[in-house]
């Protein structure tokens, strides 16, 4: 075996600290370098107070040794010049039927390497285990949290810090606090602070002296801080509570509860207006072909599917050709999807409802059937479950606007993403020539054939519009929901409200449709449940057409019924 | 009616209520004996036909096309079971007079709604009240603001996915998911004797001759040349001084109660009913029953009803995949190839041979369905998108 090959394996297997280029290994101070000899001690006590001085120390040279003596990966050599030193010993590798390992320092976990760079590699029996005994690991295990939450502070990523600081918080081990306060110091992004306060306020109320505690009580509600709400509720009841610990705590947890209260209508209000998004997307689509062709599209959600499956697929293709950039397939995904369900339109556009104009209901039977058909295929090739899409990690998270309110990316990117869609919708419609050739046909088909208008391509070209527009709809869901085969069916008859509501034909109908049920939804769910929400909504949409039979916004003229 | 068609249909009537059960009960054994089970199919078809019947009317006839049927059967079907229900009594599961169900949600007492069921007379007319109830309301807000065409089929099947969910909550107290099952008897007859359910079976062939008698009287009165009028052009018979609101809200409400009767007659030969039977896809596979019998004809959805179900059990036991493909494939082809159904299309085919081989032009079984599009819109070559809003 190559020797370069023992240097990457020794390297690969240096998992926590990243390897420092050979030479420049840290040096411990002095200090530290004779409690890494204490270490190695065989007597337990003087190990274990040399592992808690070293914890003490705050040094993150130090960590790699501390989870080394936990894993039980260290030893003792004797180093060249008959001086013990404390090693951390790699994973094994074989070389000329010997089992060997790769020698590691015990401060920093770099390679030691011999004579000519060459990493040092020992048999195991020359060297001496040092014990880690039951306690010893017990001592161990809260220094080296305390060293990955202190390491974790100090990360460039303010969610990684505000992690840290929330997981200590509610550990509540006092031993934290000065790492918290020191990180507090120098903290500058605001959300981070408030996580690092709300950690130590935490700490404090729970082992703190009294007059501490009722600050940190006070300082929690001044936080309304959400995550202290339970214990604040328990104080406040405790009958050996001090009672201004107790009074203090009841205004805290009041002060948190009104809080939420605020903070849980922003939210229904946002779960709402992306839900909204959803369903606008999908009956941007329908309304379109409905006041284009009336045609009564009940395969839609059929190719909302296909844009879910379509985005599946791209996640596999990227995830196996391109690894690196797996992140970045959700952006393919979307003008993926928008082409595959686009696609499908225009081929069930061309192959079968062509023959169909002017006869709605008939179109609906049509459809109907064309949906059960690509659901059972769907089915069949990718299997009744539902079918897993990972959020690519830049939609994962989200942003703090205020305390308890967090605004994750995903749903952003939905609602911005619609916006995108009937800005780009409206723009198409009024602003394009093609835009121009649509309403032709929509408003008179007959005048529009006669003067020039291609009238079945514009059909052709509008289905595949809406059919894209369900696809990108599907593709934006998957982020949100699950991806399975009835997916569609679960969205169809309430884009369908939408469009009834809204009226044909018409934009502006439809986003307020789809923003009012959708957002309604939301409303009535937390209050009523999802079912009696569906119910009331179905009940409302039949006495909100008893006033306008067709939408909030008819389409104004003379138009004969027959 | 001419009446080679009259013997035709009373001899189908014959087959049906006399034959069939008569050859179930010959002894077993016997060459030409018709299996129980055959029978219970049969039972369950026809009771899907008397409901195509009512679908027929609304739609073959109004042209009023509801997606929500699979609710008034679903009502009619309840109502059946509730009682059903009842008469377990403590043979239960559990030995208690609650359903079981009921014990299993901690039900302690009876919900007020469950006792006027435990009357069997209650609940016949339950069966028939309800759906006609529920349909008039709903029929009424709808037709009296004048909704109509996709509107109204979409509407209905809103109707049809909320009530599906209503109905699937264990708060309802109607069994929830699983439904209503484990009947032992029906007013007193044990559920599980051949004879029980040859007698239901019978009681069903002589449900659809009655509706089917009702609905060809409907259709020949007045009132359904009205009808016929309100599909081909609403406005038209609207400014002729008729209410096209009041004439399909009659309709509406019969075809509703011929599918809470399909309901209750469902219920105790198939021995279960669940929230499955009432959501938005049931209520829309009715409509290609119908549309493959033949819709503006009255023989069409029974023989649809039948074919398409019989279709159905021979699939999903030999090919269970294919299914929904076939069913799928049924609603494209129907509706693109064959919009007159088997039964318009063969009488077609009928007054086509007879012209050749009388050589004169004879009548055209005139089927109206056949140059109509059911949706109240004028078929023109090409039709302006205007009319359809």
């Amino acid at each position: 075996m190559s020797k370069s090959v023992l240097v990457a394996l020794a390297l690969l297997s240096g998992l926590v600290i990243p390897a420092a280029a050979p030479g420049a290994a840290p040096t411990p101070s002095a200090e530290i370098a004779k409690h890494i000899a204490e270490v190695a001690s065989s007597d337990a006590a003087v190990q274990e107070a040399a592992a808690v001085a070293l914890g003490k120390t705050g040094d993150r040279n130090i960590l790699p040794l501390l989870e080394a003596l936990r894993e039980g990966s260290v030893y003792v050599r004797a180093a060249p010049g008959g001086v013990k030193e404390t090693v951390i010993v790699g994973d094994k590798v074989t070389e000329d039927d010997k089992t060997m390992v790769p020698l590691f320092s015990a401060y920093g976990r770099t390679p030691l390497t011999g004579p000519g760079g060459k990493p040092v590699l020992a048999e195991l029996s020359s060297l001496t285990d040092v014990p880690a005994g039951r306690s010893l690991r017990l001592v161990l295990r809260p220094l080296i949290d305390a060293f990955a939450g202190q390491s974790d502070l100090s990360n460039a990523d303010p969610a990684t810090r505000r992690g840290a600081a929330t997981k200590m918080g509610n550990g509540g081990d006092a031993s934290a606090l000065p790492v918290l306060e020191r990180a507090l110091a120098t903290e500058r992004d605001r959300w981070v602070r408030f996580s690092i306060e709300e950690a130590i306020a935490l700490i404090r109320l729970r082992s703190g002296a009294d007059a501490e505690r009722v600050g940190a009580a006070e300082a929690l509600g001044r936080l309304k801080s959400a995550n202290a709400l339970e214990r604040l509720r328990e104080l406040s009841t405790d009958a050996q509570a001090p009672p201004a610990l107790r009074a203090a705590a009841r205004v805290a947890v009041k002060r948190i509860e009104r809080w939420a209260l605020l903070t849980q209508a922003i939210e229904i209000g946002f779960q709402g207006l992306s839900l909204s998004s959803i369903l606008l997307l999908m009956a941007l689509g329908l309304a379109i072909i409905f006041g284009l062709m009336g045609v009564i599209n009940m395969a839609h959600g059929e190719l909302m599917a296909l844009g879910a499956y379509a985005t599946f697929l791209m996640q596999g293709w990227v995830q196996a050709y391109w690894p690196t950039h797996f992140d970045y397939y959700f952006l393919a995904a979307l003008p993926f999807s928008f082409l595959v369900a686009g696609a499908a339109g225009f081929v069930l556009e061309r192959g079968v409802i062509r023959f169909l104009y002017g006869r709605p209901l008939e179109t609906l039977l049509l459809t109907w059937g064309v949906s059960l058909i690509i659901q059972q295929g769907l089915r069949l090739w990718f299997g009744a479950a539902n079918v897993d899409v990972t959020s690519p990690r830049w939609l994962s998270g989200g942003i703090p606007v205020m305390i308890g309110v967090q605004l994750p990316y995903n749903r952003l990117f939905i609602i911005g993403l619609a916006v995108v869609c009937v800005s780009g919708m409206y723009l198409l419609l009024f602003r394009t020539d093609a835009g121009l050739r649509i309403r032709a046909v929509t408003q008179n088909r007959g005048m529009a054939s006669c003067l020039g208008v291609r009238a079945r391509w514009v059909d052709a070209g509008t289905f595949a519009l809406g059919a894209g527009l369900a696809g990108l709809a599907g593709c934006a869901l998957t982020q949100i929901g699950n991806v399975g085969p009835e997916l569609g069916q679960n969205y169809i008859v309430d884009s369908f409200m939408v469009v009834v509501t809204g009226g044909v034909g018409k934009l502006l109908g439809s986003i307020l449709a789809a923003v009012g049920i959708g957002g309604l939804n939301k409303i009535i769910e937390p209050s009523l449940g999802a079912v009696f929400g569906k119910v009331l909504i179905l009940i409302l949409v039949i006495l909100f057409i008893q006033r306008r039979p067709s939408g909030l916004f008819a389409a104004k003229g003379r138009y004969a019924e027959p | 009616m001419r009446s080679p068609e009259r013997w035709g249909l009373g001899a189908l009537a014959v087959l049906l209520v006399v034959i069939l059960p008569a050859l179930n009960a010959l002894p077993a054994g016997s060459a030409l004996r018709l299996p129980d089970f055959t029978l219970n199919l049969f039972g369950k078809f026809l009771a899907y036909a008397i409901l195509a019947l009512g679908i027929d009317l609304i739609w073959g006839y109004t042209g009023v096309l509801s997606l929500g049927h699979g609710v008034f059967f679903g009502l009619g079907a309840y109502a059946m079971g509730m009682h059903l229900m009842l008469e377990i009594g403590t043979q239960s599961v559990y030995r208690n007079v609650l359903p079981d169900f009921m014990v299993w949600n901690r039900v302690t007492e009876l919900p007020v709604f469950w006792r006027p069921f435990y009357s069997a007379s209650f609940t016949l007319l339950a069966v028939l009240a309800v759906p006609a109830v529920v349909a008039s309301i709903f029929g009424y807000l709808t037709f009296r603001s004048r909704i109509r065409g996709v509107y109204f089929s979409i509407i209905t099947q809103a109707l049809a996915l909320s009530s599906w969910l209503m109905f699937n909550r264990n708060a309802m107290n109607l069994g929830g998911t699983n439904g209503l099952s484990g009947f032992k008897t029906v007013f007193g007859w044990t559920l599980n004797s051949a004879a029980t359910q040859r007698g239901l079976y019978i009681a069903t062939a002589v449900c659809l001759c009655g509706a089917y008698a009702l609905c060809r009287f409907i259709t020949r009165s007045p009132a359904g040349k009205v009808l016929v009028a309100i599909r081909d052009s609403e406005t038209r018979v609207l400014f002729s001084g008729y209410s096209p609101a009041s004439f399909k809200l009659f309709v509406f409400a019969i075809s509703a109660v011929l599918a809470g009767v399909a309901g209750a007659l469902y219920v105790p030969q198939v021995g279960i009913i669940t929230p499955a039977k009432i959501g938005v896809l049931p209520s829309i596979e009715m409509i290609i029953w119908v549309a493959v019998g033949g819709r503006g004809t009255l023989l069409g959805p029974v023989v649809g009803a039948v074919g398409v179900n019989w279709l159905q059990s021979i699939l999903t036991t030999n090919y269970p995949d294919l299914w929904l493909f076939v069913l799928g494939g049924l609603f494209v082809a129907v509706v693109l190839f064959f919009p007159d159904g088997v039964v318009g299309t063969a009488g077609k085919l009928v007054g086509r041979a007879r012209w050749w081989i009388a050589g004169t032009p004879a009548r055209m079984v005139q089927r109206p369905v056949a140059s109509s599009r059911g949706d109240g819109v004028e078929p023109p070559a090409e039709a302006p998108s205007v009319q359809a809003r």
